[in-house]
């Protein structure tokens, strides 16, 4: 029951443009989904999907570009004015307060003067579960529900708004396999009342099963619109692309030795939110003068995996070891000691943005840097000095780090790790963000590294950046390894539907 | 949202830190004119009266420094542990218990020599102050239990301890009055000039102050304490014990606040009282925060309170202000002061500014247990 | 039993301030601030309402001047913490140190330090009928039969039932959330603090104009930090809270009835008085890593 031919969408973007900085997170994308279908968008992470729907919903402010409801364009400065113009959305990230009741949930922002009606809270929650099969306690504590079911008092607080287009980020991300059925039963009959909804999702079976058009993003342009009968295959290469021009494997590098691996994983499980396990029966290992590429679309367990390896988290399960030193439930003083490099993917956080360049880059090992019990400050610059030059650092010793590009943020983490000379590197999302120059430049230090012998373990949500740098590549899908293979033999279209869940079993 | 993310930046802020300082007393003269204009008396003259006189004769002179002494210690203990993260909101209680040690250890040494004596009741205070702190710390790094509160609850309970004891075993037995028997005199602080109230205390405050400056601006532990307090995450990345910093940070805060309750009942009080600290420990918040949590800016904060805090005496005998001008003065200023170093949000990590890390810290901690494997 | 009838007569009038302030603190904390100005809060609400019902003769004006400066503080309060975003346990502390200096500076100024001035008190009063000697219970100021009547009951009511209560609840759990649902978050914590602080200030102007009838140095006496500690007691719940107020005044008017007593006058009573903190510093050990704080306590709220 798709809309009535001639009839405006129901929701309609025309050429938004939106940047952050010297990112361009969409390009002129035009969009727009009509009465009584779903439309899905397609992507990596990345992408700019969620980006173009937050524009839509007022949660972010596009550079370029308008939005039209009906037909009619409409001027979008908040959430505000697109619950007014009968948009709602539900973020990835739930907007409810958790030690509130769900009725109190669906009453916040809505009355005006002091009463609070309650009632029509829970008479609003009781209609909605017979005419949408959304069943919710109205008097249940949100903060005890499933994740399911509170997605279910999110869906409920947009159509309480009256809303006519639904915009769901990611949903199926956090559901159990039931929950998605029971989420796609309640979409069903939102459709048979006319219903539009937009589903961003990177999985490619949910979004054949559900969709009616699908259109996919890639490095934030519209690649195109196709049906949502259009085969598995298709959409992975729409989303993934094909193979670049003039990227260069790492040719002429050591072969890796049959020798043992250095880094070795057994069986690691980590738990992460809501019990259920983040990270499950991984295993690997990373031989001397190897890199492994960590393919996945982000939140498959890669940023569990890096607290791991960095000491910040210990495991629930499983051990990892460097050689012969078993390193479960490292602290990161130990992982430094073990001359385990670390660079993860929040570089900010993982260095101390208001103290200088030169104490940043002693930070790890500051008992080397004392001289008759105080610092030696005269030792500490001599090595910032060192290390600005060896790795190319724009910025003086006393700069603050908060006050650099990100490039060089970078760089310092980089300068800070490689120049312990670690013999196992474990790196995450190394050049996101990062400008042409400063990406290049970290690349080359990595493969150096690896022709000095160290075991390198990459996750990169970056295809081309694994297929150019990783001589074997795994794939992460929902916590565990769903594929294995040599950098040879991958191709890209395989690996997209693995990252999309929809590969063949390791 | 991961883009914007990317873009974020520090954004440097155009302002200096002194100079919103000195913003921030300019600010708070204006708003205090208006008091001053109700006590009939004229604010330029009252401000040359409060500022500018005390330091025109060497009585006032040396008064200013008596009165700087103990919010030197205080203030020094409220920015160490400020600098470290830990929101030690307790300071007065801390320097009631150093004071309770004090008159402990001051009345019974009976007739050791001074230089037996002063060390062990210095010593003393600064146990019992580390010893009034390490609860909330411990509490804070094993539980995330936010210790704005509890180093708070902690000041009322040191008060009735005084209390308690000043009216049951430790009453004067001769004047039956609620203050503590007189401490021996060798125990008592030597004065440092004849015939005026400066005594040693001032000399230890500077002492420990020059320590502390050492401590944190020249060693590696200091070092490590900065970067706690300016990133929790960021130190524990590069493999800082940060639990065990801002627990050392509080045993030192708590130890710095018990000696200028030493320094109170050995050079000034001579004996445990009740009225012992008009609030020394909360006008500590005040020279930290105006020092802008250095050891320098606490010295020079510290010097400005005790110039500010006998001008108001002086003020009040000359021109009729209440002497209570000063609590006022101090109260805006904090306000004013605490109000303009958030336009430096630029660097949003700095104590001063960020929200506490309540737990923050602790929240992906492993076991507080350090060092099993390697 | 006169002791008894005494006792708990004594309770319900000293628990009184504490119920002002403990519920004017959980409006400010549920709202996502600790409002440490709470003790100034009470002082200034003390000289005020006293200097106001001296000079208008009415004890009721001197009220209304008390929860006029009340809501003052308050606004001053959300101007650092909602406003500049600043350090919400500093600016509570700056908060009291200026609120008590100035009242102690417009004391010095207005009575010079001279004889102690008085006003008439509000009059005890008992709206029900006599039943013999438990009626001395019942026979209190009429602001405490406003607090334990109307106060708490209607602060309960518009805290959990009202939309108002569920906004305030909201930014202070979730202010994104409630940002979402298009509340305003300032607004929110500006009407939350300036409540709380009038009933901080009614609480501390009961000391002035209902139970002593003059105003005196030091006489909140840190009953402000007894209402932060109280707040925490009643994990953040206005009813437990008051449960916590009353038992905190009975051990008080047990104590102070104690010490008069032969034989009692050498117990350590200032260790009962300790007693509300260390319970409170307990019981937040104990519960260790579970306690329930509000979701944005301590945490300014900007916009991304």
């Amino acid at each position: 029951m798709a809309g009535v031919p001639g009839s405006a969408p129901a929701l309609e973007l025309r050429g938004i443009t939106k940047r952050f900085g010297d990112l361009v997170a969409n390009r002129s994308v035009d969009f727009d989904v009509v009465g009584g279908e779903v439309h899905a968008l397609l992507g990596e992470n990345g992408a700019g999907k969620t980006t173009v729907m937050r524009i839509a919903y007022g949660l972010t402010h596009p550079d370029a570009g308008s939005v039209l409801v009906e037909g009619h364009e409409v001027a979008i400065r908040s959430p505000r004015d697109a619950i007014a113009a009968g948009i709602g959305m539900v973020t990835q990230h739930f907007s409810l307060v958790g030690p509130m009741s769900v009725a109190e949930n669906l009453a916040l922002g809505r009355a005006s003067g002091l009463r609070l009606d309650l009632d029509a809270a829970r008479r609003r929650a009781v209609h909605a579960a017979e005419r949408f099969g959304i069943r919710v306690d109205p008097d249940a504590r949100v903060a005890d529900l499933s994740v399911g079911e509170q997605q279910r008092v999110e869906i409920l607080k947009a159509l309480a708004r009256d809303c006519r287009i639904l915009i769901l980020d990611e949903p199926t991300a956090v559901l159990v396999p039931a929950e998605i059925e029971a989420l796609f039963a309640t979409l069903r009959s939102l459709l048979e009342e006319g219903l539009s909804v937009v589903f961003i999702s990177h999985k490619l079976g949910e979004v054949r099963a559900i969709s009616n058009r699908v259109s996919v993003l890639r490095q934030g342009q519209m690649i195109g619109t196709v049906a949502g009968s259009t085969d598995e295959r298709e959409l992975a290469r729409m989303m993934v692309g094909r193979p670049m021009l003039g990227v260069e494997r790492s040719a002429g590098a050591p072969a890796p030795s049959e020798a043992e691996p250095v880094l070795r994983i057994r069986d690691l499980r980590v738990d992460g939110a809501h019990g259920r396990p983040s990270v499950e029966d991984v295993s690997l290992g990373v031989r001397g003068g190897e890199i492994l590429g960590v393919a996945g679309v982000s939140g498959n367990g890669q940023t569990e995996l890096m607290a791991v390896l960095s000491g910040m988290r210990r495991p629930v399960a499983g051990t990892v070891s460097v050689g012969d030193l078993d390193l479960t439930g490292a602290d990161p003083r130990q992982m430094t000691a073990a001359r385990v490099g670390r660079i993860p993917e929040d570089r900010h956080a993982s260095l101390i943005p208001d103290l200088s360049v030169a104490y940043n880059l002693v930070m790890e090992r500051l008992d080397d840097f004392r001289h008759s019990g105080r610092i030696d400050e005269r030792a500490i610059r001599a090595h910032a000095d060192e290390l600005i030059a060896r790795f190319d650092i724009r910025a003086s010793p006393d700069d603050r780090v908060a006050a650099l590009s990100g490039g060089n943020i970078q760089k310092v983490l980089l300068a800070r790790v490689l120049s312990r000379d670690p013999r196992v590197l474990v790196v995450s999302q190394p050049t996101r963000g990062l400008d042409v120059g400063a990406t290049e430049y970290v690349r080359s230090q990595l493969l150096a590294r690896r022709a000095d012998g160290a075991a390198v373990l990459l996750v990169s949500e970056d295809l081309d950046e694994l297929l150019a740098l990783a001589d074997r590549l795994i794939v992460l899908y929902e916590g565990r390894i769903v594929g294995e293979m040599s950098a040879q033999e991958a191709d890209r279209e395989q690996l997209g539907m693995l990252m999309a869940g929809r590969g063949r079993n390791p | 949202m991961r883009l914007s993310s990317i873009s974020t930046r520090y954004p440097v802020s155009p302002w200096s830190t002194p100079a919103l300082v000195l913003f921030a007393i300019a600010i708070t003269f204006v708003i205090t004119a208006g008091p001053i204009l109700l006590a009939g008396a004229n604010p330029i003259a009252a401000y040359a009266e409060f500022v500018v006189i005390p330091l025109t004769s060497q009585f006032t002179l040396l008064e200013v420094l008596v009165s700087a002494t103990p919010i030197l210690f205080t203030g020094a203990a409220v920015a160490i542990a400020f600098r470290a993260g830990y929101w030690n909101i307790g300071a007065e209680g801390q320097l009631l218990l150093g004071a309770i040690a004090a008159a402990g250890v001051g009345t019974t040494v009976g007739d050791l020599p001074g230089i037996v004596a002063l060390p062990a009741m210095l010593l003393g205070g600064a146990i019992a102050g580390a010893a009034w702190a390490l609860l909330p710390a411990l509490l804070r790094v094993r539980f995330g239990i936010d210790e704005v509160v509890t180093t708070l609850l902690l000041n009322p309970v040191a008060l009735l301890l005084v209390n308690g004891l000043l009216h049951g075993p430790w009453r004067d037995p001769v004047t039956g009055f609620p203050e503590s028997p007189r401490i021996a005199a060798s125990a008592e602080f030597p004065a440092l000039i004849d015939r005026s109230r400066l005594h040693l205390g001032f000399v230890i405050a500077l002492v420990v102050i020059a320590t502390a400056w050492y401590v944190i601006a020249r060693t590696p532990a200091g070092l490590r304490l900065r970067a706690a307090g300016l990133s929790p995450h960021g130190a524990r990345f590069a493999g800082i014990n940060v639990s065990r910093t801002l627990i050392v940070a509080a045993l030192a805060s708590g130890a710095i606040a018990g000696l200028a309750g030493v320094s109170e009942v050995a050079g000034i009080q001579h004996r445990l009282t009740s009225g012992l600290s008009p609030g020394y420990g909360y006008t500590g918040i005040v020279v930290a925060t105006l020092g802008t949590l250095t050891m320098g800016g606490v010295v020079l904060a510290a010097l400005f309170l005790g110039d500010l805090t006998v001008g108001a005496s002086t003020a009040a005998r000359s021109l009729g202000i209440p002497s209570q001008l000063g609590a006022v003065v101090q109260g805006v200023l904090l306000l004013t002061v605490v109000a303009l170093l958030t336009l430096r949000r630029g660097n949003s990590s700095r104590p001063v500014d960020a929200g506490p890390p309540a737990g923050e810290s602790a929240e992906h901690e492993p076991a507080p247990t350090e060092g099993a494997v390697t | 039993m006169t002791l008894l009838i005494d006792l708990l007569a004594a309770t319900l009038r000293n628990a009184t301030p504490l119920v002002y302030g403990t519920v004017g603190e959980t409006y400010a904390e549920r709202g996502g601030v600790l409002n440490l100005g709470i003790e100034g809060t009470m002082y200034a609400g003390a000289f005020v309402g006293f200097a106001a019902a001296l000079a208008t003769g009415s004890p009721l004006l001197g009220l209304v001047a008390a929860v006029g400066v009340g809501l003052l503080s308050g606004a001053v309060m959300a101007l650092l913490t909602v406003t500049f975003g600043a350090n919400q346990h500093v600016s509570g502390i700056g908060l009291t140190i200026g609120l008590i200096g100035a009242s102690e500076f417009a004391n010095r100024l207005i009575f010079r330090g001279g004889e102690l001035q008085r006003i008439e008190p509000m009059p005890l009063i008992n709206p029900l009928p006599d039943v013999g000697p438990v009626s001395a219970v019942f026979s209190q100021y009429g602001l405490t039969w406003v607090a334990f009547l109307l106060v708490v009951p209607l602060a309960w009511w518009v805290l959990q039932r009202s939309s108002f209560g569920l906004e305030i609840r909201a930014v202070g759990e979730n202010p994104e959330a409630a940002d979402a649902a298009g509340v305003s978050v300032p607004r929110t914590r500006y009407l939350a603090l300036m409540i709380g602080g009038a009933l901080m200030a009614v609480g501390g102007a009961f000391f002035t104009l209902a139970l002593l009838g003059s105003f005196t140095l030091d006489i909140i006496a840190g009953r402000g930090w007894v209402c932060i500690a109280l707040v925490i007691f009643g994990r953040w719940r206005i009813g437990r809270g008051v449960v916590g107020a009353l038992l905190f005044s009975l051990i008080y008017s047990l104590q102070f009835r104690l010490q008069i007593l032969p034989g009692f006058g050498d117990l350590p009573f200032e260790l009962l008085l300790a007693l509300p903190y260390l319970v409170v510093i307990g019981a937040l050990a104990l519960s260790g890593r579970n306690v329930a704080y509000p979701g944005a306590y301590l945490k300014p709220y900007r916009r991304s």
